[in-house]
């Protein structure tokens, strides 16, 4: 990789920075937030593939693997969580995910 | 040597277009732009990875993100009927905080990237790879780690009941095939023969 190690870092540290913009900006859409946590999870990815094709190890991908996979599972079962509780209540709104009760 | 400029050229274009796609992410108005514009992302760290020489993960990130997650958020996107403009509101009020967040955020981390004096440590000379990218990852993947790929299954397994489990939900005025009422049916429930007297009806 004839690119620094530094700008795949900064490439990750500032994905990472959109996520975590995307969580404040749309605190009351619960799909661009789940949609936010996958670019965090991407910057993290970004971050194990590069230092994994520095060193010459194949375990940062084996680890990257890792991450997809729950990722993935989250995933899933946020937007389930999602379908039911639209089902439930008529809205998304973070705002009304405050009441615990059955 | 023109390959490692060209590599040079591709890494920043697809940084650039990654950035720009996970900004549209987070702004779009409408969330059916903001999970095309995921897809667009993740294709672009797909292409990321190439670069970098992990093609086993370029791939399940297009096949497992793209494929399956992305078109997930979609179809949800898409099922529910919000109002999302109502979503929207207070974006402008949240906006200077999490700028403010954001910039502290990324100056202390693209300082500690970039600072010289807490560079990383020099480089080992890059290993010669004679295998493939899939087949090391592999000879990794179901040796040392065949007990974490095993529990990623069950973490995937429990993920896919668990969804199963909370969408499915008993509907109303369904007729479903029933064997046993079917099998338990008697000639004289259904068939009744009567005499019929020609010219008249029954």
């Amino acid at each position: 990789m004839p690119v620094p190690m530094a700008h795949i870092l900064i490439l990750s540290a500032m994905l990472f920075t959109i996520g975590i913009l995307g969580l404040f900006l749309n605190r009351k859409n619960v799909l661009i937030l789940l949609m936010s946590i996958e670019l965090i999870l991407l910057s993290a990815n970004i971050n194990l593939v590069g230092f994994s094709a520095r060193g010459g190890d194949v375990v940062g991908q084996v680890f990257a693997m890792f991450v997809l996979t729950v990722a993935a599972a989250e995933a899933a079962i946020g937007l389930a969580i999602l379908v039911v509780y639209f089902r439930n209540r008529g809205s998304i709104a973070v705002d009304d995910i405050s009441v615990m009760k059955g | 040597m023109l390959a490692p400029l060209l590599t040079q050229i591709a890494f920043y274009l697809f940084s650039a277009a990654l950035l720009a796609m996970a900004s549209g992410v987070i702004l779009a108005r409408n969330p059916v732009h903001s999970v095309l514009f995921l897809i667009m992302a993740f294709f672009n760290a797909a292409c990321l990875f190439i670069l970098m020489g992990a093609e086993f993960l370029a791939m399940i990130l297009l096949i497992v993100y793209i494929g399956a997650v992305a078109v997930l958020f979609l179809f949800v996107v898409m099922m529910l009927d919000i109002d999302f403009v109502a979503l929207r509101e207070g974006f402008w009020n949240y906006l200077p905080i999490g700028l403010a967040l954001g910039v502290v955020l990324a100056s202390e981390l693209i300082l500690l990237a970039a600072l010289p004096t807490v560079a990383l440590a020099p480089a080992p000379p890059p290993p010669e790879i004679l295998q493939p990218n899939i087949e090391r990852l592999g000879e990794v993947l179901y040796t040392r780690y065949a007990h974490f790929f095993q529990m990623a299954g069950i973490i995937l397994l429990i993920a896919m009941v668990g969804a199963i489990v909370l969408t499915l939900r008993p509907r109303e005025g369904i007729r479903r095939q029933e064997a046993a009422r079917q099998v338990s049916r008697k000639r004289e429930d259904s068939v009744e023969i009567r005499k019929v007297q020609s010219g008249e009806g029954l």
